[in-house]
């Protein structure tokens, strides 16, 4: 690809932006007088500005590059990571489970498990999380390196220092609040660059009859019924009729209970956001008011990659195409880059790549305050200095975030030199989260849980996941790091996603089940009383005080459920 | 204590750069490179931006008159 030639316009654009988001980091600088403020934001945050964090601090480089490139090679099945995958996920996180997050004032989600099963539970959380945080945020770093490197040419040890500094700067001097109020305007900006592309693309394709007709086409050329990239559910009864390859028990069992679930309902970086809000009504409408634009965001970013595959497969009238890579397949990572070289002009391009560098940025940024967090409350103050006064915890938040940032940078130069870190780290990060929600699901919800159940189940469930993933490959595996790693292939997947949900299933169903039997062989050493506020059945329920519906957590839920099922039917 | 209202930076990026953008569609009238699809996209989306910013702006005016610059933890200020 020949590197896009930025206008004066467009370097002023990205110059304008880098110096807004550093110009919040230094307002916000004054306001950080405790720990509280800074890891948690003071408990002060709007819920419409924590619900678009609570979204977009998901929306890191995987999710804008990754889901064009799965629109274009699934079609819209791909919204099932939206529809099925997310939305069901967020309200349950909202209506069920926030109570217990934000009415037991835990400072982090590895703090709950400790004050609800015992200090074992937490360090293991707490550890994997730190671990997985700060090497996701190295490989965000690495992806947005290597794209600013083939789409404009820059230098890869430039990009990755420049964003390393800015979000180091932004975030070690207005903390949380700091990374908070980014995420919000880089949401603002994604939907402003990208929601042209899609008008344009759509424009350029022929509307939504003339991409029907064309992916009907792509679906012939893969041999599959012509409907089968435009139809969501209608192909699911087996793998073999669908692109994807996942029938419809491995989708909603996989994806839309055990990894969703896992992800949503139990993943610091994302919870942090809803504990930052201003009471408890606020922490707990944050998931739904995130649900209504997340459950849209396909349009945003899938609906870019079927054009850019119907296009490559019956040319339109601007002759867009996609790229090959050097082995001759069509390069899909390449699907949002390549329509904003193809689309934009001078002005409008630099908005575009700015909201690419954002949604970057982003990622990096949840990663890192979710570091920090867990770092300072849940390793340092927990194991190193329990009495740390509250300005050496402060402190040490801005020293993780330093410390943070260089580890993320080193694990960028790591991720360079090894091509299948990425494919690794997603894989550990799955085999960590999944049987999680077992563990928080069990702890909620069955007061007869015990710590040793706990932690000996979440033990049980990531090493079922590594097992499952060890005996299994998808078709056509050509690496390890795809399976089969213990030398014997049990059972050979369609594809990575097939083999994904179902490790996914297997090790969320050994930890639920060793966490139940491991807690009846042992004693609970909390007390009810302890336990209030924790668990479910000891925890007096919220009385709604709310008159008006859409300010009602359960009633919000309803209709975010309502308005995500009506999309699966239009596009069933 | 609270932080400062959101609107109030999000709406001036938006005006900025919603600026920048038409300007860029100025420029685009006279040269065909500029049109994308027979649309001049520069002009349109950078008058959008342009207007979306400025509501922000009335918003968080508006609000600071109503609440005072300092309540916006309470209720969010715009009643979420």
């Amino acid at each position: 690809m020949k590197p896009i030639h930025l206008g004066l316009i467009d370097g002023a654009i990205l110059v304008i932006y880098f110096a807004f988001v550093l110009g919040i980091g230094f307002v916000l600088k004054r306001h950080m007088r405790s720990s509280t403020d800074f890891f948690l934001s003071g408990r002060l945050i709007p819920t419409w500005v924590a619900g678009l964090a609570f979204l977009s601090a998901n929306l890191g480089a995987q999710e804008v590059i990754g889901m064009a490139a799965s629109g274009a090679k699934y079609g819209i099945m791909t919204s099932h990571f939206y529809w099925v995958g997310a939305i069901p996920a967020m309200v349950f996180v909202a209506v069920f489970m926030m109570p217990f997050y934000y009415g037991s004032k835990a400072r982090s989600v590895p703090e709950y498990l400790k004050m609800r099963f015992d200090e074992k539970t937490r360090a293991l959380n707490a550890m994997t999380f730190a671990v997985m945080t700060i090497f996701s945020s190295g490989i965000s770093m690495y992806a947005m390196a290597l794209l600013l490197n083939l789409i404009l040419g820059w230098d890869f040890n430039v990009s990755v220092w420049l964003s390393a500094i800015i979000v180091l700067l932004y975030i070690s001097l207005g903390g949380l609040t700091s990374a908070i109020y980014n995420e919000v305007m880089q949401f603002f900006l994604i939907v402003a660059g990208f929601a042209p592309l899609v008008f344009l693309g759509l424009r350029d394709v022929g509307g939504w009859s003339g991409l029907q007709m064309r992916l009907g086409e792509v679906a012939a050329a893969q041999h599959f019924a012509s409907g089968a990239f435009s139809h969501s559910w209608k192909f699911m009864g087996h793998a073999a009729d669908n692109p994807m390859g996942v029938e419809w028990l491995a989708m909603l069992m996989g994806l839309g209970f055990v990894l969703s679930f896992g992800y949503w309902c139990t993943d610091f970086l994302v919870i942090q956001r809803a504990m930052a809000a201003h009471s408890m009504a606020a922490a707990r409408r944050t998931p739904l008011v995130a649900a209504v634009p997340k459950m849209l965001f396909p349009f945003l970013v899938i609906l870019p990659g079927m054009i850019a595959i119907a296009l490559t497969q019956h040319s339109g009238a601007s002759g867009f195409a996609l790229p090959n890579k050097p082995d001759g397949s069509l390069n899909y990572d390449l699907v949002i880059p390549m329509m904003l070289r193809h689309y934009f002009p001078s002005g409008i391009l630099g908005l575009g790549l700015t909201a690419l560098m954002a949604s970057f940025m982003s990622g990096m940024a949840g990663n890192v305050t979710a570091f920090n967090t867990v770092w300072t409350y849940d390793i340092y103050q927990a194991y190193l200095r329990p009495k740390a006064h509250d300005s050496t915890l402060l402190w040490m938040g801005r020293m993780a975030t330093v410390v943070g940032i260089v580890i993320s940078v080193a694990a960028a130069y790591f991720a360079a030199h090894f091509n299948n870190i990425m494919d690794l780290l997603q894989l550990v990060f799955a085999f960590v989260n999944a049987p999680l929600f077992a563990t928080f699901l069990l702890g909620m919800f069955w007061r007869r849980t015990t710590g040793h159940g706990a932690f000996v189940g979440l033990l049980s469930g990531i090493l079922a996941a590594a097992a499952h993933h060890g005996l299994t490959q998808p078709m056509g595996a050509l690496t390890l790091v795809k399976g089969g790693w213990l030398g014997h292939t049990l059972q050979i997947y369609p594809s990575e996603m097939a083999q994904n949900f179902w490790t996914a299933i297997f090790a969320w169903t050994t930890c639920f089940v060793v966490t139940i039997l491991v807690s009846l062989l042992t004693q609970r050493k909390k007390s009810d009383t302890e336990l209030s506020g924790l668990v479910w059945s000891l925890t007096p329920r919220i009385a709604e005080t709310e008159t008006i519906w859409y300010k009602r957590p359960f009633m919000l839920g309803i209709f975010v459920l309502v308005l995500a099922l009506i999309l699966n039917i239009i596009f069933w | 204590m609270s932080f400062f209202d959101l609107r109030l930076p999000l709406g001036w990026l938006f005006v900025v750069l919603g600026a920048l953008i038409v300007c860029a569609g100025f420029g685009a009238q006279v040269t065909s490179e500029g049109m994308s699809l027979g649309w001049n996209i520069d002009f349109v989306w950078g008058a959008f931006m342009i207007g979306f910013g400025v509501v922000c702006l009335w918003l968080a005016r508006r609000h600071a008159e109503k609440h005072g610059p300092s309540n916006l933890g309470n209720d969010g200020g715009n009643g979420l």
